[in-house]
């Protein structure tokens, strides 16, 4: 059944995403897309559908939301407060939305980016390909009051699941890659780079986010100029005073300032979910190990089905667990049974 | 072979990220390494290899993203290599499907105000460097920062001029600027090194038109001269004036 899911209120940042447009950087489109992809495979696991619906992301505030129809829904990325016609609901979980209640989501308690998904996504129209919006191309706006997003087609019915988030958004070390102009920079600068610790800058947003030390700039050797070459979402480039910054899904696609590294795909939503001030580390690793761990992650994120739990039935939350009756429907014995 | 010089130092494959490898042809902007750049692009676009996500070009460079688990960088660096040593690209001929595009622009004016700027630091008149600046046939070099945004050239050499280190704090949509022997013309608002010689009419994104991108990469382009009160005239049309005729 489709639907619609209106927006009564919604912070400066809400947004539909998807996995972004692939395909368009020829023409200076860069993919675009949730900022935290790995929140995108987390719903579309709790909701049992593919992780190329798209959902609402929101940027440190959510905002206020009400379905015409009894609507699934899932909460993830940074956690937000919560609550459905006034009962606080549990984010990292599915929950039923029934028609005309309000969802009201405040703002991000740790984190950046915190997600909606709705079972069958949000359909509003695909631009190149994509419902993203991408506000640096002119491609969509944020979401405001009366706004009315269309939901597809669900074929699931099951609500009330768990899943145990990735810990992104507290900062931490991000892996990282040499890439075309590493070599740039002398190694005692690369080595600095490694040492030093860095804070999220609070300017950053779905472009890219700079990355704040105490200590000097970073410098290539001589004052080399680069001719300009292709971004790829992780690329770190140091910009004239010498302040890394981290490219992200919505980035310009070329780019003339020397770049130190890239960060791994699957470290970014660490990175993009690090709130201002937030302590940040890079370290490098070597390209096969990247892979390795690239290849890890993609299998991971196709299993977490696998991994989502039962709300109501997690004996971590149930102080009354000894009262149920455990037993009954259990068979040959082979099985895991909860 | 390739032609080895002191530009083109022969092409050079490197990684990009952990999910991407570039083949470049030179270290520094030239006309053949360009042109080299976007025959090799046509040809990988031509390949279809499984497991290849995207391809585009820069400058100097054709880019090729993959997936990392239908592809590995070892297999894909001996496929480009075999690619590359199949044709001397500098001396390729470019894509087909090109076009050349006539843009209405208005030079100088407060429209354009830092043609005066710009003429002098070229070592011309105003009216020299106007006529230059309509008479070059540019090519489209590359596409890239910000959507449909080309980079055009290559301009004859006394535009050889640098980028301004103090920036404008706002050039307009549709501004045609100049520096380092390429044009400029401008997708969307922004502070800028370039100067500001021209303005046009065009819009080259539109995301909801049936063809969003007004420009190709190899398509060439000429600036013809009009009056801000032509101009004026042609804002209505999404194409500001642009007229295509093909090359193939």
């Amino acid at each position: 059944m489709t639907g619609t899911l209106t927006v009564l209120r919604a912070g400066p940042g809400v947004t539909v995403q998807d996995l972004g447009r692939p395909g368009w950087l020829e023409y200076g489109v860069s993919r675009g897309g949730a900022a935290d992809r790995l929140a995108l495979a987390e719903g579309a696991a709790l909701l049992g559908q593919g992780a190329d619906l798209a959902a609402v992301e929101m940027a440190g505030m959510g905002g206020e939301f009400q379905a015409d129809s009894d609507l699934r829904i899932a909460l993830t990325g940074a956690p937000m407060r919560a609550s459905i016609d006034g009962a606080a609901v549990a984010w990292n979980a599915s929950h039923l939305l029934p028609a005309g209640a309000r969802l009201v989501i405040g703002a991000a308690q740790s984190g950046s980016y915190g997600y909606l998904h709705v079972g069958g996504g949000i359909q509003t129209p695909e631009h190149l390909g994509a419902r993203s919006a991408h506000l640096a191309a002119g491609i969509g706006a944020p979401l405001a009051e009366g706004d009315v997003l269309e939901t597809g087609p669900d074929s699931g019915r099951t609500t009330g699941l768990g899943l145990a988030p990735d810990d992104r958004f507290e900062g931490g070390t991000v892996r990282v890659v040499a890439s075309l102009q590493t070599s740039l920079f002398p190694q005692a600068e690369l080595a600095r780079f490694e040492r030093t610790a860095f804070r999220r800058s609070a300017r950053g947003n779905r472009m890219g986010v700079p990355v704040e030390s105490d200590g000097e700039g970073f410098r290539p050797d001589g004052a080399r100029t680069v001719v300009s070459e292709v971004i790829t979402p992780g690329d770190i480039q140091v910009t004239g005073d010498g302040t890394p910054y981290v490219l992200l899904a919505e980035s310009q696609t070329t780019g003339g300032y020397p770049r130190i590294g890239t960060v791994l795909p699957c470290d970014l939503p660490l990175l993009a979910q690090a709130a201002a001030g937030a302590e940040l580390h890079f370290r490098f690793i070597p390209l096969e190990e990247a892979v390795e761990l690239e290849r890890a992650e993609a299998e991971r994120r196709e299993g977490l089905r696998g991994q989502c739990y039962p709300l109501i039935r997690d004996p971590r939350t149930m102080t009354n667990l000894l009262s149920y009756q455990l037993i009954s429907g259990a068979i040959a014995g082979e099985e895991d049974v909860l | 072979m390739a032609e080895v010089s002191a530009a083109n130092p022969g092409p050079e494959i490197r990684t990009v990220g952990v999910d991407g490898m570039l083949v470049s042809f030179g270290s520094r902007l030239s006309e053949s390494a360009n042109r080299a750049a976007l025959a090799f692009r046509a040809a990988l676009a031509g390949e279809s290899w499984d497991g290849v996500e995207e391809v585009s070009t820069s400058l100097v460079s054709a880019y090729v993203r993959f997936d990392l688990r239908h592809l590995d960088h070892a297999a894909l660096r001996v496929r480009l290599g075999a690619l590359l040593a199949q044709s001397d690209w500098y001396a390729a001929e470019l894509p087909g499907q090109r076009r050349l595009w006539r843009i209405p622009a208005v030079f100088g004016t407060e429209l354009a105000p830092q043609l005066p700027q710009a003429a002098e630091a070229a070592g011309m008149t105003e009216a020299e460097a106007v006529a230059s600046l309509s008479a070059a046939r540019v090519r489209v070099q590359t596409i890239g920062f910000a959507p449909g945004q080309p980079y055009l050239g290559e301009l004859p050499e006394a535009w050889d001029i640098p980028r301004q280190t103090q920036l404008t704090t706002r050039i307009p949509e549709g501004a045609l600027a100049v520096a380092i022997r390429q044009l400029v013309l401008f997708s969307v608002a922004t502070p800028t090194g370039w100067m500001h010689a021209g303005q046009t009419a065009v819009r080259l994104f539109r995301p909801d038109a049936e063809e969003p991108f007004l420009l190709r990469p190899g398509d060439e382009v000429q600036f013809t001269p009009v009056t801000p009160e032509e101009l004026q005239g042609l804002r209505r049309d999404p194409l500001g004036g642009a007229k295509a005729e093909d090359l193939s």
